[in-house]
C-alpha cells in the first residue's frame, strides 16, 4: 500500500499522536509492500517539515493561505495529494484536528474511513481494523470498501516510531491558493490549561472530578500532585460542565483517550463515559470517599477517604522525599 | 432561515449492551432506545434559534431508519421542532451512505444550516457531519461549544484538543454540536400530546434516487471488559510504596 500519513503539529514541533500514526503505516507498509510518505500543512513551518523528514519522506505543502488548520482548505490540498499520488491508505491521529479536517477529506474521496483504531491484522490480504464502540465498551472488528481507505488510530494504542537517523527527502506541494475554499475564518484559540503537559502526552496524568468544589482547590490540589509527579492534569467531564476545568483536560468518551503510565483519578466516581478514556491506562490509583464507586472496578489500587485530606498529604509526602 | 437536524436512534446509554450471538451485532431485542444524545443537543439548539428569532426559522428533523423510528421523531416535534421526515430505511448504515441520504434530503429542502451531533453514541464514529459537508461543498465548524449568528453567517466556539477555537463561517454550513452547547429540554407529556398532531413525512430510499454502497463491514463484535483486582491501600504512605515498589512507575 502506498501510505499518506497526515502530520499534524502546533508550528514548530510534530504531536506525539502523529508519531504513533506512523507507527502504524510502518506496519502497514511492512505487511505490504508498501510505502509511506508523510503530508505537512502549514504556515512555513521549516522546524516541523525537518522532524518529520525522520519518519519518511515528506511533502510540504507550505502557504500563507493554509496559515490556520481551517477545515475546507486543509481537506481539499489532503484530497488533492491523495489523488495526485495514488495514495492507498491515509493514516492520522484520533484527534480533533483529524476527526474535523481528515474527516472531511474522507468525505471528498468516497467516505471508507475507520476511525479510533486500536489495533489491525491482515487476513487474507484485507486490512482488519478493531476500533471501539458504545463508549469503548464494544470492541468492533472491521474492514473497509472503497478507496483510498481513511484510518485515524488511537495514540495510547500504537507506540510511538522512532525517528530514522537520517532525514528522508522533502518535495514541495504546489498549493494553487485561489483555487481554495474561503468560506472558515479562524478567529482565536482560547486555551487555559497554561505550562503543563498535555494529557495525552504525559507519562502520569491526575484527574479531579466532581469532589473538586473550585477551580483554585483543583489548580492547588490536582494541579499540585501532577507538578510533584511530573504529570498532566486531567479532569471529568463534570468538572468541565460545571467551568471549574476547561474543555481540553476532559478525559473520556467525548474528550481525550489516554493510556499513561500511571492515572490518578481523583474523586471521579467512574461513569463508562470516563472509563472510556482512560481504561488502558498501566497503573490505575482510585481515590474515593465512596466505597462503591465504580471507579475502583477498574483500578489497581484504591484509597478510600475524601481527597481534601489525602492529596494534600500526598503532596507533603513527596515533596520530604 | 430552516435548519435540518439529522436525528438517529441510538441505545440508551444507562444500558448494558450485551453482544448477538454471532458476533456480527447487538442484542437489541430488550433495549430502550434514545435519540442520540448529541442530536438531541442538536435539535435543542434549532429550537432555541427559533424561539430567539421568533418569525421564519423552520426546525426540520430528519430521521433515517424502520417504522418505529416514528417514536424518536415524535420526541423531537414534542421538544419543538414543527416538522420531521423519515427516510425509510431498513438496512444497517454507515457514516458514508448516511451522509449521501442526508445531501439528498439537502438537496430536496434547502435547509440554510445543518444542526446535528458530532458523533452518535453506538458507532461513536464522529464522520457524518464532516462527510455530509465535504458533499454539499459546504463550510464546517464541528464539535460546537456555542454559536452566534452574525451579519455574515455564524460565530462558533469548538471544543478541540488544545482548547477553546473561535471560527466565523458562512451559511449554509454544517455544524456539528459537542455536549456543553446546551441542555436539551425535556419533551412533556402535553408536548408529546401536541406533537401526535404534527406531520412526519416519510420518503423511500429510491424516491431521492439513493442505492447503498458500503464503505465500512462489521465483521465482528466483542465485549470490552476494564474491570481490574483492585487492591485497597489503608493509607497515603502504603499507596506511595505499592507504587515504589510493586509497578516501578514512581
Amino acid at each position: 500500500m502506498h501510505i499518506l500519513v497526515i502530520v499534524e503539529h502546533d508550528g514548530s514541533v510534530v504531536r506525539g499522536g502523529s508519531k504513533s500514526a506512523f507507527r502504524f503505516a510502518d506496519a502497514v507498509a511492512k505487511q505490504t509492500n508498501g510505502r509511506v510518505e508523510c503530508l505537512v500543512l502549514g504556515r512555513p513551518a521549516e522546524a516541523v517539515v525537518q522532524e518529520a523528514a525522520r519518519y519518511a519522506p515528506v511533502l510540504s505543502a507550505q502557504d500563507e493561505a493554509l496559515a490556520d488548520p481551517v477545515a475546507d482548505r486543509y481537506a481539499r490540498v489532503i484530497a488533492d495529494v491523495a489523488t495526485d499520488r495514488r495514495i492507498d491508505l491515509i493514516v492520522a491521529a484520533a484527534t480533533t484536528f483529524a476527526k474535523d479536517i481528515v474527516g472531511r477529506a474522507a468525505g471528498l474521496l468516497g467516505g471508507a474511513m475507520a476511525g479510533d483504531v486500536t489495533g489491525h491484522e491482515f487476513r487474507d490480504g484485507r486490512l482488519l481494523m478493531r476500533r471501539p464502540m458504545f463508549a469503548g465498551a464494544v470492541s468492533a472488528t472491521v474492514t473497509l470498501h472503497g478507496w483510498p481507505q481513511i484510518v485515524t488510530i488511537r495514540p495510547s494504542a500504537y507506540e510511538p516510531a522512532e525517528p530514522a537517523p537520517a532525514a528522508y527527502e522533502i518535495r514541495p506541494v504546489e498549493v494553487d491558493a485561489a483555487s481554495l475554499p474561503n468560506h472558515i475564518r479562524l478567529e482565536r484559540v482560547e486555551s487555559r490549561s497554561g505550562h503543563r503537559p498535555d494529557v495525552t502526552e504525559a507519562r502520569v496524568v491526575v484527574s479531579g472530578g466532581r469532589a473538586f468544589r473550585s477551580a483554585e482547590d483543583f489548580e492547588r490540589l490536582v494541579g499540585g500532585l501532577a507538578d510533584r509527579l511530573g504529570g498532566a492534569a486531567g479532569s471529568s467531564r463534570a468538572l468541565v460542565d460545571a467551568g471549574i476545568t476547561p474543555n481540553e483536560l476532559q478525559v473520556g468518551q467525548t474528550g481525550k483517550i489516554v493510556a499513561p503510565e500511571l492515572y490518578l483519578a481523583l474523586g471521579i466516581s467512574g461513569a463508562i463515559q470516563h472509563l472510556a478514556g482512560m481504561m488502558n491506562s498501566k497503573v490505575i490509583v482510585a481515590i474515593n470517599k465512596e466505597h462503591e464507586a465504580p471507579i475502583f472496578e477498574v483500578a489497581d489500587y484504591g484509597l478510600i477517604g475524601d481527597v481534601y485530606e489525602l492529596v494534600p498529604q500526598l503532596i507533603e509526602k513527596l515533596d520530604a522525599d | 432561515m430552516k435548519i435540518l437536524v439529522p436525528t438517529k436512534r441510538v441505545p440508551d446509554t444507562e444500558q448494558r449492551i450485551r453482544i448477538r450471538g454471532d458476533g456480527r451485532g447487538i442484542d437489541a431485542a430488550e433495549l430502550p432506545f434514545v435519540m442520540n444524545p448529541f442530536d438531541a443537543i442538536a435539535l435543542e439548539e434549532a429550537v432555541r434559534i427559533r424561539e430567539r428569532q421568533q418569525a421564519g426559522v423552520e426546525v426540520l428533523a430528519v430521521g433515517i431508519g424502520r417504522a418505529e423510528y416514528e417514536q424518536e421523531l415524535r420526541t423531537a416535534l414534542a421538544m419543538g421542532a414543527e416538522r420531521a421526515l423519515l427516510v425509510e430505511c431498513d438496512m444497517p448504515l454507515d457514516p458514508w451512505n448516511v451522509a449521501r441520504i442526508l445531501q439528498a434530503v439537502v438537496e430536496r429542502e434547502r435547509p440554510q444550516l445543518v444542526l446535528m451531533g458530532k458523533q452518535a453514541v453506538d458507532d461513536d464514529a464522529n464522520q457524518t457531519g464532516q462527510f455530509l459537508a465535504a458533499l454539499l461543498d459546504w463550510p464546517q465548524a464541528m464539535f460546537a461549544s456555542k454559536l452566534e449568528f452574525t451579519e455574515s453567517g455564524v460565530r462558533v466556539a469548538r471544543e478541540t484538543d488544545a482548547g477553546i477555537e473561535v471560527v466565523s463561517i458562512s451559511l449554509p454550513a454544517v455544524i456539528s454540536t459537542d455536549l456543553r452547547l446546551n441542555e436539551p429540554r425535556y419533551a412533556s407529556l402535553p408536548s408529546m400530546l401536541r406533537a401526535r398532531k404534527k406531520p412526519i413525512d416519510r420518503i423511500a430510499l429510491d424516491a431521492i434516487g439513493i442505492t447503498i454502497q458500503p464503505r465500512v463491514e462489521l465483521l465482528h463484535m466483542e465485549s470490552t471488559t476494564s474491570r481490574r483486582n483492585c487492591m485497597r491501600v489503608g493509607d497515603v504512605d502504603e499507596l506511595l510504596s505499592r507504587l515504589r515498589n510493586e509497578t516501578k512507575v514512581l
